[in-house]
């Protein structure tokens, strides 16, 4: 199977509506970035706390925002995880004492508002398998049921990890689930009943972040990106020439700044994970253009005849089957990431996705009108391009490939 | 066909290593479930568990330091019979102005101000001395003084943590410096803690432990006490205050005492220390022990001070002023911890030794068991879905050959997940996505050789020869690619965090790994199916 046999499409000639639609998706990112004062960071760069709360019944997002808001001061915000009971609620950038005290604020006002209560009774989906254990202890003593205490050790594992494991994800709805766990015999199980209630909600996941590592992340991120686009113009720079080095970084850059503003635009969160897509895209966006101007360089050393720019447009041509395909099949990879990767990737994978198409477009696109561009500037100084003398039919092009006659 | 065979047995060779590390020698199911577990080390973000970065306050330790200069600075004025008005610190107030703690000596008579500048040369050459008048002198740290000082007081704090933790039962956790520039901030990693409350109050309480000498006490209040003294402090005392009745460490009143500023016993002076039950039934104590230097010098205190009152500080707030009954040697005792629990703490902070200076969390991440295992379950589906895609796309497009990408393929997965078994990596969430990345980006490099190779067949050349240039004519643009991601990597390890690093290590290891099944493996395939004896005229590619 083949999609681009010998392809001979003229991608310089037409490149003027591909330019104006970079320009235009460049252009609606800023004007999003601007309007939302910058982009919308997670709580690595702003700072804050951020709690992963599943829930046995979701009650609905403003319930929730509203029981908090009576205890804890600034901005809160809840969000639904689709498809799930699960919530994502996060508070503002606060100092560090303040963080502290947040985390518990959150949770007990979570359960008061939220949980339901049983009075006396242990709550089986907040606790440890060491606190499940310590608890079950003495009543199981009194109980009549012996246990050692490794096999004690044992089956509280062994009930945490039913609890943790798909599907049930942290949360137990029916202690009589718990009979098929090893280790759990009937009497342990009319203990457990009696000691303990499955809760309304269980923490998936905490975290806080100080103000000051938020903003020291923040410029470090700016930095790192501007590392890795200055190392990518000087191992260009040194491989091929100046100007090719000029025309992959920007090409690049402006996959980085569409791809910004498209999460600007989507209103979703840059956190650490996206910045490590970004770099990802630009070391991998870099595959594509070199590719090309690897070919480019080939075709100039075999003289092949014609223009600077037909030669480049033969290039692309030639090469134009490989980069569809990778990209393509790298594209499948992200995609099927960010359909059953899981929430923690979501912002990571949507990066990807995105950053790999327009990588792609603006390999083909952008990077060669430019290296075009300069490559005339340059020589329109110093004289009419090139055109052999010798015709030398490359090897590979196979007959009937038809080079530009005219010299731009 | 030599050269064949024995790249077969190379790569046979490969594949064996890496199954090795993976899954070592299992004799059964179990046992191959233990040994992956064993090998393939889970981060936090996969297992459970918590992360803190800590903030080293440096200034603290660098005030600490400065009191002790200070003290020496006097005894030593005093021998010389120089008379000094005060030496006083002035104390560094954040961390970015440690540096700039200085000693301020006033009234030097200017008669001696030689002598008293020979002593500063001669016994305090770490520091700076700049004379602000003919009386005034005032000295600074100075800067490979106090390099070694941050680095000392992080190297101390991290190994105090560190047995802190380690006493807690936690064998698994670690602490580390969390970046190579920066002298003042550490990671701690803990594995399957779920909540990190206990942890912190541990480590946070810098339980220091002091033993002073009473001049005077308890007052009411500081104004009480100062009113006994004409409105000013007596030379060389200080002012503590006790531990109010609120306060969990002790159960009597408060109040105020004046004590002589430099304790005779400090925390780095107690060798043991462990819960004991106290006098009353249901009531802890906490026993320490001194060290053989310490006890000396505590027995002659004591025995020339009986019948007056030792403040026992801890945490700088006095716990109790007992009268001195008779000559202790080196063993001593905290009484009214509120439980057992508190008295273990307390024993367990003693042992440890203080921290040289107090902490800060600035970021705490704690994952739960059940976001872990799920985040296993997700990365798996994603990675079966994206490598099966790929495998198809391949097929459909290269027919064999296609078969031949897919080998090379799962060489490479085979390849990176065994070294992260030998380089101990540990696996993160964005490491699976990494690894999935791996497979897609790892695909381009056989897509670049294929499509050479259908080039060369197009303009016309034999098979062998079309493979032949095919390879060679992609293995530079093979490298270039790889270079660049590989450089982007390199900068994302040295800029990320924990889950980042280890997605750029498996995409790093996984590219290079590209590099030989790409070119090695694939290529010895080819030559594999050429070399048959029924001569091929067409490649299915």
């Amino acid at each position: 199977m083949e999609i681009f046999k010998q392809t001979n499409f003229d991608f310089l000639g037409r490149k003027w509506p591909f330019i104006l639609l970079s320009l235009l998706l460049t252009v609606a990112g800023l004007i999003s970035l601007w309007i939302k004062g910058g982009p919308k960071y997670g709580i690595d760069f702003n700072g804050g706390a951020l709690m992963d709360v599943n829930f046995i019944k979701r009650p609905p997002a403003e319930a929730i925002r509203a029981a908090l808001r009576h205890k804890i001061a600034g901005e809160i915000e809840v969000q639904e995880i689709g498809n799930s009971q699960e919530v994502l609620i996060s508070t503002g950038a606060r100092d560090d004492n303040a963080l502290q005290v947040v985390r518990g604020d959150m949770l007990s006002t979570l359960n008061t508002a939220f949980n339901t209560q049983e009075a006396g009774k242990f709550d089986i989906n907040l606790a440890s398998q060491s606190g499940l254990a310590d608890r079950l202890r003495e009543p199981l003593t009194r109980g009549g049921v012996l246990l050692s205490e490794d096999q004690l050790q044992g089956v509280t594992k062994a009930i945490a990890k039913f609890r943790d494991t798909p599907p049930r994800s942290g949360l137990i709805s029916n202690l009589d689930d718990l009979s098929g766990v090893s280790g759990v015999t009937a009497p342990l199980l009319k203990v457990v009943k009696q000691e303990c209630f499955p809760g309304n909600f269980a923490i998936r996941s905490v975290e806080t972040v100080g103000p000051r590592i938020g903003a020291d992340l923040r410029q470090q991120a700016v930095n790192v990106v501007l590392i890795a686009l200055a190392a990518m113009l000087v191992y260009i720079g040194f491989r091929f020439e100046w100007k090719y080095g000029v025309a992959a970084v920007i090409a690049v850059f402006h996959d980085t700044i569409i791809t910004i503003g498209l999460f600007s635009l989507l209103g979703k969160q840059i956190d650490l994970t996206v910045i490590a897509a970004l770099l990802t895209l630009v070391g991998y966006s870099m595959n594509d253009t070199i590719v090309t101007f690897d070919r480019i360089r080939e075709n100039l050393k075999l003289h092949v005849r014609g223009s600077f720019s037909s030669i480049v447009n033969l290039s692309i041509n030639q090469t134009l089957s490989r980069t569809v395909l990778t990209s393509g099949l790298t594209f499948l990879t992200a995609v099927s990431l960010f359909l059953f990767g899981g929430q923690v990737l979501n912002g990571f994978s949507l990066a990807l996705v995105i950053g790999i198409i327009i990588g792609t477009y603006s390999s083909i696109f952008i990077a060669s009108p430019i290296l075009v561009f300069w490559h005339n500037m340059a020589a329109g100084k110093a004289g009419p391009t090139r055109a052999t003398a010798v015709e030398v039919r490359p090897a590979g092009t196979g007959k009937g490939v038809k080079t530009a006659k005219t010299v731009k | 066909m030599k050269p064949l065979r024995i790249k077969f047995f190379l790569i046979l060779g490969v594949v064996l290593v890496c199954l090795y590390g993976i899954i070592g020698l299992p004799r059964s199911k179990a046992e191959l479930i233990a040994n992956w577990q064993n090998n393939i080390h889970l981060g936090l973000d996969l297992r459970g568990g918590t992360y803190l970065v800590i903030q080293v306050q440096q200034q603290d330790a660098f005030n600490a330091n400065a009191g002790t200069v200070a003290e020496r600075l006097k005894d030593a004025a005093h021998k010389a019979q120089i008379p000094v008005a005060d030496v006083e610190v002035e104390e560094a107030k954040t961390l970015e102005t440690a540096n700039n703690v200085a000693i301020v000596v006033k009234g030097v008579p200017a008669g001696q101000a030689g002598t008293f500048r020979g002593i500063l040369s001669e016994q305090f050459s770490q520091w700076l001395s700049k004379p602000q008048s003919p009386t005034d002198y005032r000295l600074t740290m100075k800067p490979t003084e106090a390099l070694a000082l941050w680095q000392q007081t992080l190297a101390q704090t991290k190994n105090t943590i560190d047995k802190k933790i380690n006493a807690l039962g936690l064998t698994e956790a670690t602490v580390q410096q969390r970046r190579e520039d920066k002298d003042s901030e550490l990671l701690v990693q803990m594995p399957g803690v779920d909540d990190p409350g206990h942890v912190k109050q541990i480590i946070q309480t810098a339980a220091v432990l002091e033993l002073y000498d009473v001049k005077g006490g308890p007052f009411a209040s500081r104004e009480e006490a100062l009113s006994q003294n004409g409105g000013v402090l007596p030379l060389g005392t200080k002012l503590i205050g006790a531990a109010t009745a609120a306060d969990p460490q002790n159960s009597r009143g408060g109040g105020v005492y004046i004590a002589t500023r430099t304790p005779v016993v400090r925390g780095p002076d107690i060798r043991d220390a462990k819960p004991e039950n106290g006098d009353l039934p249901n009531t802890w104590d906490t026993g320490f022990v001194l060290s053989q230097d310490a006890a000396k010098r505590f027995a002659s205190y004591s025995g020339s001070h009986i019948g007056q009152r030792l403040a026992i500080v801890l945490d700088n707030k006095v716990l109790s002023a007992p009268t001195i009954q008779n000559q202790i040697n080196d063993q001593g005792r905290i009484t009214g911890a509120p439980s057992q629990q508190d008295a273990m703490d307390l024993a367990l902070n003693l042992k440890a030794g203080s921290l040289p200076a107090s902490v800060r969390y600035e970021q705490e991440n704690t994952v739960g068991p059940s976001l872990g295992a799920d985040s296993i379950h997700q990365g798996f589906i994603a990675g079966i879905a994206g490598v099966l895609a790929v495998i198809v796309a391949m097929l459909v497009y290269y027919k064999r050959s296609g078969i031949n990408a897919t080998l090379a393929l799962i060489l490479n997965a085979l390849i990176l997940i065994a070294c992260l078994s030998y380089f101990g990596a540990v696996l993160t969430l964005p490491g699976i996505a990494g690894i999935i990345l791996t497979i897609g980006m790892a695909v381009d490099s056989n897509v670049l050789i294929f499509e050479r190779i259908r080039e060369e067949l197009r303009a016309g050349k034999a098979v062998i020869p079309a493979v032949d240039s095919g390879f060679s004519k992609a293995l530079l643009t093979i490298i270039d690619t790889h270079v660049t991601t590989v450089v982007s990597c390199a900068i994302l390890f040295l800029f990320g965090s924990g889950p980042v690093k280890g997605f750029a290590v498996t995409l790093v290891i996984g590219l290079v790994a590209n590099v030989f099944t790409a070119v090695f493996v694939s290529r010895f395939i080819f030559d594999w199916e050429l070399s048959r004896p029924k001569p091929v005229t067409a490649l299915s590619i």
